[in-house]
């Protein structure tokens, strides 16, 4: 039964993994219950779940860019290749 | 029966394109493939230096054991699984003991606080109207670069599961590492973002 009730640091670590909806159900009891006891990780998730609101705004602009090695570089890594084939 | 018939020439004909053997032409590498691995790279590692090194260095590991190319994969194929060596490799190196030093505790490790938070990592309260420009640029800026005072390998980590949305198995599997051992780290990664933005955005 006393694996019921969970520090700050277990707690806050549930409250992380609940934000990709990867808790448990027993997880989840676990955090009210914590709650009950404790302000600071009542406050802890309020702001994780705005955090996780501008990481996905943040996301959605970083995975729409596409990347690509420059034309220098491309020819650089050519060249070394070639050095390499001879 | 009338089965039995027609199966041999099925059979035949879709065997005709599995026997065929892929073959390498390095010439060509740069040119066909290093668009996509260096893509495949940055969304791993998100580090434009370092991923063009690392796709560097798959082309010459790729000329080394060329002559142990089977023709099974395809070229690309091969080139992905000595590049995704060459991650793991990268971050098992950041994980060793370089990494270790640069955590930041936010919990008390030991003694009868033991799992609690430390007094000055501990959240303050957010103004109310916090969320009101979630879409703000200098927000993003400031994020990027609490981000980047991560230890390397949080900031890997955090960026594959939260910004390219990888699954945790996939992630576990690409890193060689426990789900466990992923919840922790993200959970560390989250922990010192929330500091880190609070000190510079929220509580600004």
């Amino acid at each position: 039964m006393s694996k019921l009730f969970i520090s700050c640091d277990q707690a806050t670590t549930i409250c992380d993994k609940n934000q990709y909806g990867e808790a448990t159900v027993l997880d989840k009891l676990k955090l009210g219950l914590h709650f009950l006891r404790c302000k600071i990780c009542k406050m802890y998730t309020k702001q994780n779940a705005l955090l996780s609101r501008v990481f996905g705004v943040y996301a959605d602009e970083k995975c729409s860019e596409k990347k690509y090695l420059s034309v220098e570089d491309k020819q650089e890594i050519e060249e070394k290749i070639a050095e390499k084939l001879n | 029966m009338f089965l039995k018939i027609f199966i041999p020439s099925l059979v035949q004909n879709q065997l005709i394109p599995v026997t065929t053997k892929h073959t390498l032409v390095p010439e060509k590498w740069v040119q066909s493939y290093s668009d996509y691995l260096y893509n495949y790279t940055i969304t791993r590692v998100n580090n434009d230096e370092l991923s063009k090194d690392l796709v560097q260095e798959t082309f010459f590991a790729g000329l080394k054991s060329m002559k142990n190319f089977q023709g099974m994969a395809s070229e690309r194929t091969w080139l992905i699984s000595i590049l995704k060596r060459k991650i793991i490799d990268h971050y098992r190196k950041i994980n060793s003991k370089k990494g270790k030093a640069e955590v930041r505790m936010n919990f008390y490790k030991d003694g009868e606080n033991e799992g609690e938070w430390i007094e000055e990592r501990a959240p303050n309260s957010w103004s109310s109207d916090a969320d009101k420009d979630i879409e703000n640029g200098e927000l993003k800026n400031t994020l990027e670069e609490c981000i980047g005072r991560l230890p390397e390998k949080y900031g890997m980590v955090f960026k594959m599961k939260t910004i390219q949305g990888f699954e945790t198995e996939e992630i576990c599997k690409e890193l060689e590492i426990t789900p466990s051992n992923l919840w922790v780290i993200i959970h560390r990664a989250r922990t010192q973002l929330r500091k880190c933005m609070e000190d510079n955005w929220f509580n600004n």
